[in-house]
């Protein structure tokens, strides 16, 4: 368990002044992670993306850490490679320090473009984390949709038209995905649930072996949210179970919050303006669907984590 | 260049054409020769007609176009004569030797000769008899370095010798079984 | 310092005709492979491609056999293997990859990121094809597509060159005043999977002339922290790109320092280019690669009937020496770019439309007219070239030229 106290006192590895949006999560997500790691150093990877172009804007950088951004789809690959030459390098006693690697990317870095890099760095068993600051859609170039994106999500390419209700699929489910790769540690958190997700953030810096952690990283652009409440919803995401915070070692899942109260999703859905559609009259059946979506994924996580 | 000798070897996939000629280039080598050896690349399998080269000089080999007219043609397979023109190109002076149990009189009526001198020996039987498998390009490989003089018996024994004991440590049997092939066809190979 | 060859030796290995070094038959890859093996880079990141596939599966050989000291990455394909690769260099170690055609076509993007990031990568490129159609075999299409990504282009004529030239370049690449990447070619099937007679160095002299890497700045420097790969927008991305043409203005003289200090360790001596009767030459051909060999006994025998043939041959061809080939080209009456790939440029193939410009300064230049030929392996020998010989004279006779022209295809 993370305590606060100890927190607060480490020293900022990423700093202040970068150019992301007020009430943006992504930077609380790296900052979070530095915090998990501690004293330990971390050589950081992003995939191009708004973390990325935030962070890094020439002749400065957010990074206090060692950072490396080469392209979209490979920050996995990029990573990994900056692990293979430190595992050389230590192997042949030219290097004597004890480094962390973390790979960060969106959602489409991860779900979509980065998909293949991805899943080729955890299948060769890097010694590193991937942390993909899922914001459910392309916000960096103007709230594309992505494979993250939820059903009915309103974006720019999945646009709420006369005949259209948004996007037409269900998300992909990544992280279900990354736990089919068999690697020691998988979890899903978001920022606004601090003290799960530093948890499991020092959990996946500490496994040997590749970890993946599936950031629910709340927009405020492109869930066209309030600033101030961009932590909030996340927090509202998990109440609601759509996003619901669990963790899997070792193949072992457990829920890591259960809600005292599960809310209906309408709670969630309704604070949301990429949502606004849906309670149109006529609307009715697509917010149960999604409802009905909701109950049953949340059911099947509970009887994976042997809870019913 | 004048002393360039080009080789052409006839095989299907499977028969080791394109390790003859990597033996043979090997072997010359270590004679001090300058070689090189390379096979056709195609969508051949098991089975299919191939085709395996080696150049041969006192002098570095700078041509790196196709083999058109080789001096020297070796078929490992006589059901390739016919179906496949293994004469193709072959000078009014080249030499042709194929892997055959037939007489030579037999086999020069089924070849376009025109002159050109013919080879035999019997590689598979001599194959069977020795490696107890049908591999027939040990022995001819030994039946080109006796025909041609481009090799001495005793560079190619030592040679195969050494590159069979790297990968037959355990089976001695397969390397003396191979030597005593090439020792037979030297002996065997006949005009 | 590398061994030197004292003179007696040196003496001793000219007589060989070909240099210092044990005599092996090798492939093209194989002769790579060897070459990498005496590197022995920190870390591999590669994926198979035919006809470059042996090298990475004759380098895994060596690592699970412990003769390396490499980490070797297995990556899921060429554009995660040039990003693995990328992040290893930048990480401080020294890296390499190999590849062809589709594989360096999906590399793309990271050729230029590698290169823009100025890292020291050495990768062995092996000719090849480009689709469609699929064609597995030879041609310079590949490598000619990335000409301007900011590597360095080094074209071999055998397998000893090959060998030679990713020696060299990994000195050439981490020179303090270079610090860009070099793909090492060599024509796919035509010299990597023919075996030859290969002159290699011990290991031992070679590990002394390559050195080790030591960056000047590297990720896993935690006490000095960078970010690496920024984002620059118009204030600073024009002057980051103006640093990156000058390492390439300035890497021929690298270029030929290295190769002097090569000579001394190998008797082989490289240049920019080779040129082959080019004295007296009226008649001259320019091309790269494994032809080069074929056209040299094309012109023997032009030559013994009193044609003044002669050949340039290209080995680096990024930086392009063009100053150094017009001063070569620009007394013949005649010359012929060979080009290997077309580059479907309306103007013939990208060779040429560069030796015609590093010769259009001369008030008195040469004709010159291009061959795109040999594309998917398709075989060049000594009559096609001494044809091209005829043309040219033909040209200097008439004046009747044709600017490109297609050799060796059924029209």
């Amino acid at each position: 368990m993370a305590n606060i106290k100890e927190l607060s006192k480490l020293e900022e590895k990423f700093s202040s002044g970068h150019r992301a949006c007020a009430g943006c999560t992504a930077p609380l997500v790296v900052r979070m992670l530095m915090m998990a790691a501690g004293e330990t150093p971390v050589v950081s990877g992003s995939a191009t993306g708004c973390l990325e172009v935030v962070t890094t804007i020439f002749p400065y950088t957010a990074w206090k850490g060692p950072f490396i951004h080469s392209a979209f789809e490979n920050s996995a690959a990029t990573v990994s490679g900056v692990e293979a030459a430190y595992k050389s390098l230590k192997k042949q006693g030219k290097y004597d320090k004890e480094v962390k690697f973390v790979a960060f990317g969106g959602d489409g870095g991860t779900y979509d473009i980065g998909f293949q890099s991805l899943s080729g760095a955890m299948e060769r068993g890097h010694n590193m984390v991937y942390v993909c600051y899922n914001n459910e859609a392309y916000m960096n170039t103007g709230i594309q949709r992505s494979s993250a994106t939820p059903r009915y999500g309103d974006t720019t390419t999945s646009p709420v038209g006369q005949v259209e209700p948004g996007k037409k699929q269900f998300p992909k489910d990544m992280t279900q995905i990354m736990v089919a790769h068999e690697i020691p540690y998988v979890a899903q958190g978001t920022p606004g649930m601090w003290n799960d997700l530093i948890t499991k953030f020092q959990k996946a810096l500490t496994v040997d072996g590749p970890a993946f952690v599936n950031v629910l990283a709340p927009c405020r652009l492109g869930w066209a949210v309030p600033s101030e409440k961009a932590i909030q919803i996340g927090r509202d995401a998990a109440d609601v179970c759509i996003w619901p915070l669990y963790e899997v070692v070792n193949g072992e899942y457990k829920i890591t919050y259960k809600p005292r109260e599960k809310k209906p999703v309408e709670y969630y859905l309704k604070q949301q303006t990429r949502y606004r559609h849906l309670f149109r009259p006529g609307m009715e059946s697509a917010v149960e669907e999604i409802q009905n979506w909701v109950d049953a994924r949340w059911e099947k996580l509970k009887r994976l984590a042997g809870e019913e | 260049m004048g002393k360039l000798t080009e080789i052409r070897w006839h095989g299907r996939g499977g028969q080791g054409a394109k390790t003859a000629a990597l033996l043979f280039g090997d072997a010359a080598l270590s004679e001090g020769k300058y070689i090189q050896a390379f096979p056709e690349y195609g969508p051949e399998r098991t089975g299919a007609p191939v085709q395996s080269f080696n150049r041969v000089s006192e002098e570095p080999i700078d041509l790196h176009c196709h083999v058109k007219s080789p001096q020297v043609v070796v078929v490992l397979d006589p059901t390739l004569i016919g179906p496949v023109d293994v004469t193709a190109g072959l000078p009014d002076d080249g030499v042709i030797i194929v892997n055959t149990n037939m007489s030579a009189a037999e086999m020069g009526t089924k070849l376009n000769l025109n002159g050109r001198k013919l080879y035999i020996l019997d590689a598979s039987s001599i194959a069977k008899e020795t490696i107890g498998r049908d591999i027939p390009n040990t022995p001819m490989l030994g039946a080109l370095a006796k025909v041609t003089g481009l090799l001495s018996f005793e560079t190619l024994m030592d040679d195969t010798r050494k590159k069979l004991e790297k990968k037959f440590r355990n089976k001695p049997e397969v390397i003396e079984g191979n030597l005593k092939a090439i020792e037979r066809a030297f002996n065997e190979v006949k005009s | 310092m590398a061994k030197v060859l004292d003179e007696a030796a040196m003496a001793a290995a000219g007589k060989n005709g070909r240099g210092a070094g044990v005599k092996k038959a090798l492939t093209g890859n194989e002769s790579v492979a060897y070459a990498m093996r005496q590197i022995n880079p920190d870390v591999v990141a590669a994926y198979p491609i035919t006809p470059a596939t042996e090298i990475v599966q004759i380098y895994s050989t060596y690592v699970a056999d412990g003769l390396v000291d490499t980490e070797y990455v297995a990556v899921e394909s060429e554009h995660s293997a040039m990003s693995a690769t990328i992040g290893a260099c930048a990480a401080g170690a020294r890296s390499m990859t190999a590849t062809s055609s589709q594989g360096l076509a999906l590399m793309w993007e990271m050729l230029y990121i590698a290169a823009g990031l100025r890292l020291p990568i050495v990768m062995p490129e092996t000719n090849r094809a480009l689709s469609a159609p699929i064609n597995i075999h030879g041609d310079h299409s590949d490598t000619m597509g990335a000409r301007d990504a900011g590597w360095l282009h080094i074209f071999s004529e055998n397998s000893q060159e090959a060998y030679d030239n990713v020696i060299q370049a990994i000195r050439i690449c981490e020179h303090p005043e270079v610090l860009l990447p070099a793909m090492v070619t060599m024509d796919g099937f035509i010299i990597s999977h023919a075996m030859e007679v290969v002159q290699v160095l011990e290991d031992k002299i070679v590990k002394d002339f390559v050195g080790t890497y030591k960056p000047e700045k590297y990720l896993l420097d935690i006490d000095n922290p960078i970010t690496v790969g920024g984002l620059d927008f118009t204030d600073y991305y024009f002057e980051h790109r103006r640093s990156l043409a000058e390492p390439m203005f300035q890497a021929k003289k690298y270029i030929l320092e290295i190769a002097e200090e090569y000579a001394k360790i190998s008797g082989r001596k490289y240049g920019l280019f080779e040129e082959y009767m080019m004295d007296d030459a009226e008649y001259a051909i320019v091309v790269l690669g494994s032809t080069a060999g074929t056209a040299r006994l094309a012109i023997d025998e032009l030559r013994a009937q009193g044609v003044k043939a002669g050949l340039v041959k290209i080995r680096v061809f990024r930086p392009f020496p063009y100053e150094e080939l017009a001063e070569v080209l620009q007394g013949c009456k005649v010359v012929a770019v060979m080009d290997r790939s077309d580059g479907l440029a309306g103007f013939g193939g990208p060779v040429f439309g560069e030796i015609r410009s590093a010769l259009c300064d001369y008030e008195k230049k040469p004709v010159t007219v291009d061959y795109v030929y040999g594309l998917g392996g398709r075989d060049i020998n000594v009559e096609m070239i001494k044809s091209v010989y005829r043309d040219l004279q033909e040209i200097a006779a008439t004046g009747n030229k044709k600017l490109v022209n297609y050799l060796g295809v059924r029209e």
